[in-house]
């Protein structure tokens, strides 16, 4: 064991710490450094020299310092009390750091990730005397009203369950024990703990076939992700990547999301903290806090535990995935938390290669990434659990050339690409529908049980995409040679793109009720928007005169649609006999 | 006791490295002595073993390895505050310029100051009016925001960064107020403006200042806007007042962090700034905000310029992506004469929504502003159509646009420096400029404020 081997500091630049006499430390070892006991981790290790990067601010720390290693690796507490906590890039508490330190973040806290005196109701699942395996669900804790959380045995440990009772526990009092065939006792406790770099087991990993619904318009229909699946949100500043991941977290049809603000504004955590309580989940009407575990690791707050906050996050989304949940993981913004190792790194002193990122970026995005996805859980009962991850990219001037976003790119499976040039037209979200792919659409018409009404949205949203790239050709024609010189026909292809783009892909985030569409409405709005388009060439066919359709009455029932609240479903769908009529009267 | 060292092995670019040091600590400050007997400040950059490389802010010009003598303080860089630090001039690293006395500090505060807990934020949330309408009508400046001003060399910056100051207010409210100014690397000509300017109006009684200018140290400016935000912080979170904070300009700011960094060899990121460039920036940014618990409140607006007007150069790029917004001035509207030359449509508060409405400022607001910058955002590319192909050529609808977007920059966005309108006038100005278009154009307006707020339809 490494633990109590004890150094001395030789060195001190900025987050990175190098000490001497450190022979026998593992890699990713925990220290506490210096007479403050600032928390560090070994990032590389010389001989007995150890190269440290340190969770918390260095000044005032200097040479001849002791170093001494926990013999444990950077690890996460996993088990109830995670929901609704808010936590920094090392599972800190930020609420107890608070009534501890007060407004500011000072040093040498080392507040365990739960609470050691809450208590929680468990009941097992199971029976003494059975054979458990790691993975194993034993009983159950209802954390939250939105969330039973599923006690597991933890990974290795292999045995009969003895004693194993209801009753009220706290995370570290023993529920039970497994006695293994050499007579070896575990002792079970709602908690477990995890090293945060290692991904936890699964028995199977399976393809992602199942859309994670969003309420987001342009994202269910467009470009769609699945449960397990990938995404990335990369654009400049002030085009939505917060307000997508704020929105994909209140209202993703996930059972737990994991919000990951790393190296981001302060003001936003707050925000989160202000309004999730308040706002309701719409599938279970309990407010959303209640399936959200935060982590805010502020850009002012230490780069190192910036690097970690990721990790943290993706364990603990794990470990909820590994109950059988479909977890949902937001990182804003990865490129922070690329910054993060390329500052470490250059520290390290290490050999950088693009824009100065280390050689390795590529490589800790892509497994990152990786840790996402559907799997077969480890244990009994057989479950099914799924994991996707969504990481906002900031690249500098918004230049998607950057090293983060294409190394990003490499791995994820859907990209919504923000446009600086959509957010200043203020159409947001300002993803664009020429640039942005998913490759899970082949799943949005499961999404519905009427298996006829899947079919028919996967043609809409099809029939729209080609309207979209037609509309872009036009366009260029119009420039070049007037909006006169075009076809009746090709006009009302412009108007009803229009319609797609302003009535239907816009969608207002602050609205009350835009902030958030059913994959029904979504059906019924768009099936409006290209009902009038069917029934307008008709009748430019028969010989209507072009701009009598556009002047339509009922289209400002279309884009009034988005606001129609979704009790008043029927009124969405009774806008296609309108047009019907309306389309009547006109003369030919 | 403090043990002196005369052991300087290397002194390049803004470093030194002493060595044979024991006992140095990361961060501390050093006192050093040069040859002619004068004084030198520094901190250290790196401790290895017992080689310290120093940062020294008033740069080596003149020192020698050899008549050096270095002392460390074994302490880091503090700010000595005191209510009596109002209405006082420090130089760049917090002594006093002014020829006054030295303040007798109540406390000394360490400038790197701490991170804020997010779990201690209060959200920015109240309105406050700075009687410019681009801003109050359309970007709103909440208290507690960080809002930077992007211009460009040659751009009347200082003359909208002094309006700011002489008028921004949070209205019904007889709070304290102070203004906490630094400078860094400007010109005294430009410097010396800020300070007539608040004279002039007596608000300088409530303002501290930290002054480097362009023929100061440039290293100095490392320090300055901490000192600035050190003094914020105790006169917004001790002394419970709204404090407004300037840092004029954070270019040149970056500009000596890139020295530094030059000068270590280090692996050099977008246009040679250090690729550390966005975390120190946010640990100078993310100082403002509100508190909870805490009355005062840090409001802060810092002004860059940039390099050939360009938005996606690093110290822009970054300052946006951390600061809640950005208001933009336009070299095309300062050429006509349009004061302040607010560029509007690229311009954004993004916690506008959160300080208007109903109890803040008024119902139609929200709606007002949408309408305006769709309207006008029309109107600027009629605009820019009327050039290409002639004003002849437009449709009588964009003829339409066009006027109104002429209107809007001779009326609603240029209105001098020393006119101060009240968000009702600046809303009102609103709905006189969009009453040119017939009712059922003004799609973002609800029709019952159309209603209410329409010129025709009152009184
Ligand atoms: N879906 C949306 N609806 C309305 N406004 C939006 C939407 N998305 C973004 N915005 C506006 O854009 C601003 C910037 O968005 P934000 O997500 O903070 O950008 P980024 O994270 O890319 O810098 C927001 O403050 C808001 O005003
Ligand atoms: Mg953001």
């Amino acid at each position: 064991m490494s633990e109590n081997i004890s150094g001395k500091i030789v060195k001190v630049a900025g987050p990175v710490v190098v000490a001497e006499e450190m022979g026998g430390s593992r890699m990713y070892d925990v220290v506490r450094v210096g007479e403050e006991n600032l928390i560090g981790e070994i990032v590389e290790l010389h001989g007995d020299c150890a190269s440290i990067q340190v969770y918390e601010d260095t000044v005032g720390i200097g040479p001849g310092e002791k170093v001494v290693n926990t013999g444990a690796p950077l690890s996460v507490e996993l088990g109830p009390g995670l929901i609704s906590s808010i936590y920094d890039g090392i599972q800190r508490p930020l609420d107890q750091l608070y009534d501890l330190q007060g407004s500011y973040i000072k040093r040498g806290s080392a507040i365990p990730g739960l609470n050691r005196e809450t208590k929680w109701e468990f009941k097992p699942t199971i029976e003494n005397g059975t054979k458990v395996f790691g993975g194993d669900i034993v009983g159950e804790v209802q954390e939250s009203t939105l969330l039973l959380h599923k006690i597991m045995v933890p990974a290795g440990v292999t045995g009969t369950v003895e004693g194993l009772n209801a009753g009220s526990f706290t995370v570290e009092e023993v529920i039970g024990n497994v006695v293994g065939d050499d007579g070896n006792r575990t002792e079970l406790k709602l908690m477990q703990k995890w090293a945060v770099r290692t991904p936890r087991m699964s028995k199977k990993r399976l393809a992602p076939n199942e859309i994670l619904v969003t309420g987001q318009r342009v994202v269910d229909a467009f470009f769609p992700i699945a449960k397990g699946g990938t995404a990335c949100v990369p654009g400049p500043f002030g085009t939505g990547k917060t307000v997508v991941q704020h929105q994909l977290a209140k209202w993703v049809n996930a059972d737990v999301v994991v919000y990951v603000g790393c190296g981001e504004r302060g003001n936003e955590m707050t925000d989160v903290l202000m309004e999730f309580p308040e706002l309701i989940d719409p599938h279970s009407g309990e407010p959303l806090m209640k399936r959200v575990v935060l982590l805010a690791n502020t850009s002012d707050m230490p780069v190192a535990a910036r690097e970690a906050s990721v990790y943290t996050g993706i364990t603990i989304a794990e470990y909820f995935r590994d109950m059988g949940y479909s977890v949902a993981l937001m990182a804003d913004s990865t490129s922070r938390w690329a910054e993060a190792m390329r500052e470490i790194s250059t520290r390290l002193e290490e050999m950088p290669a693009e824009e100065g990122y280390p050689a390795y970026l590529g490589a800790r995005i892509a497994s990152f990434y990786e840790r996402a996805g559907r799997v077969v859980c480890t244990g009994s009962p057989n479950r099914e659990g799924a994991l996707s991850i969504i990481g906002a990219v900031s690249p500098p001037g918004g230049d998607l050339s950057d090293s983060v976003v294409q190394a990003t790119l490499h791995v994820v499976k859907v990209f919504w690409s923000l446009q600086g040039r959509l957010a200043q037209q203020r159409h947001f979200p300002a993803i664009d529908w020429l640039t942005s792919y998913s490759f899970y659409k082949q799943y949005l018409k499961d999404v519905f049980e009427d298996v006829d009404k899947g079919e028919e949205m996967a043609k809409m949203s099809q029939l729209s995409m080609i309207l979209l790239e037609q509309e872009a050709e036009l366009a260029e024609i119009v420039r070049l040679v007037g909006a006169e010189s075009i076809s009746a026909k090709d006009r009302m292809v412009l108007e009803t793109c229009k319609s797609i783009r302003e009535d239907f892909l816009h969608q207002n985030a602050f609205h009350k009720v835009d902030t958030h569409t059913s994959i029904d409405k979504q059906y019924e709005i768009l099936k409006s928007i290209l009902h009038l388009h069917e029934q307008g060439l008709a009748a430019i066919k028969r010989g209507v005169e072009a701009s009598e359709i556009f002047a339509l009455k009922v289209r400002e029932e279309i884009a009034r649609s988005s606001f129609i609240p979704e009790k008043e479903l029927a009124k969405v769908a009774g806008i296609r006999d309108t047009i019907d009529v309306q389309m009547k009267a006109l003369s030919s | 006791m403090l043990k002196e060292y005369q052991t300087v092995s290397e002194i390049y670019g803004p470093l030194m490295l002493v060595e044979g040091v024991e006992g140095a600590k990361y961060g501390e400050i050093v006192d050093i002595e040069i040859g002619d007997g004068s004084m030198r400040h520094g901190q250290i950059l790196q401790v290895d073993r017992d080689k310290v490389m120093v940062q020294i802010f008033e740069g080596t010009e003149g020192i020698d390895a050899e008549n050096t003598k270095v002392r460390f303080l074994g302490k880091p860089m503090e700010f000595g505050v005191s209510p009596d630090i109002l209405g006082r001039v420090f130089d760049g690293i917090g002594k006093p310029k002014d020829g006054g006395p030295a303040v007798i500090a109540k406390k000394r505060m360490n400038i790197n100051g701490n991170p804020i807990n997010p779990y201690a934020r209060n959200f920015p949330n109240q309105f406050i009016q700075t009687g410019i309408s681009t801003i109050d009508g359309l970007n709103p400046l909440v208290r507690g925001q960080k809002l930077p001003i992007f211009s460009g060399a040659g751009l009347p910056h200082d003359e909208i960064t002094a309006q700011l100051a002489r008028q921004a207010t949070v209205r019904g409210e007889g709070e304290s107020f102070a203004v906490v100014f630094a400078a860094m690397g400007i010109t005294f000509e430009a410097a010396q403006f800020f300070i007539d300017d608040l004279t002039d109006t007596g608000a300088i009684e409530r303002a501290v200042m930290f002054i480097n200018l362009a023929n100061d140290p440039a290293i100095e400016r490392i320090a300055t806007p901490r000192m600035a935000l050190t003094a914020a912080e105790y006169l917004a979170f001790e002394e419970g007042m709204q404090v407004l904070v300037i840092l004029n300009d954070m270019t040149n700011y970056c500009e000596a962090l890139r020295e530094i960094s030059a000068a270590r060899k280090e692996v050099p990121g977008r246009r040679g700034y250090p690729g550390y460039l966005y975390t120190d920036l946010a640990t100078i940014y993310e100082r403002a905000g509100r508190l909870k618990g805490k009355d005062g409140s840090i409001t802060m607006i810092p002004v860059l310029t940039m390099p050939e007007d360009d938005k996606t150069h690093p110290v822009p790029d970054l300052t946006g992506y951390i600061t809640e917004g950005q208001i933009i001035m336009s070299r095309a509207l300062h050429r006509k004469s349009i004061s302040p030359p607010v560029d509007v449509l690229p311009s954004l508060s993004r916690l506008k929504d959160k300080g208007i409405g109903e109890d803040k400022t008024r119902e139609d607001h929200a709606d007002l502003y949408n309408q305006l910058y769709a309207a006008y955002a029309r109107g600027k590319e009629a605009q820019e159509l009327a050039t290409i192909l002639g004003e002849a050529a437009l449709s009588p609808e964009d003829q339409k646009y066009m006027k109104f977007a002429d209107e809007f920059e001779a009326r609603y966005i240029s209105q001098g420096y020393y006119e101060n309108r009240t968000i009702e006038v600046t809303l009102d100005l609103g709905w006189e400029l969009l009453s040119m278009f017939d009712d059922s154009e003004l799609k973002r307006i609800d029709v019952e404020l159309i209603k209410k707020y329409m010129p025709k339809f009152r009184k």
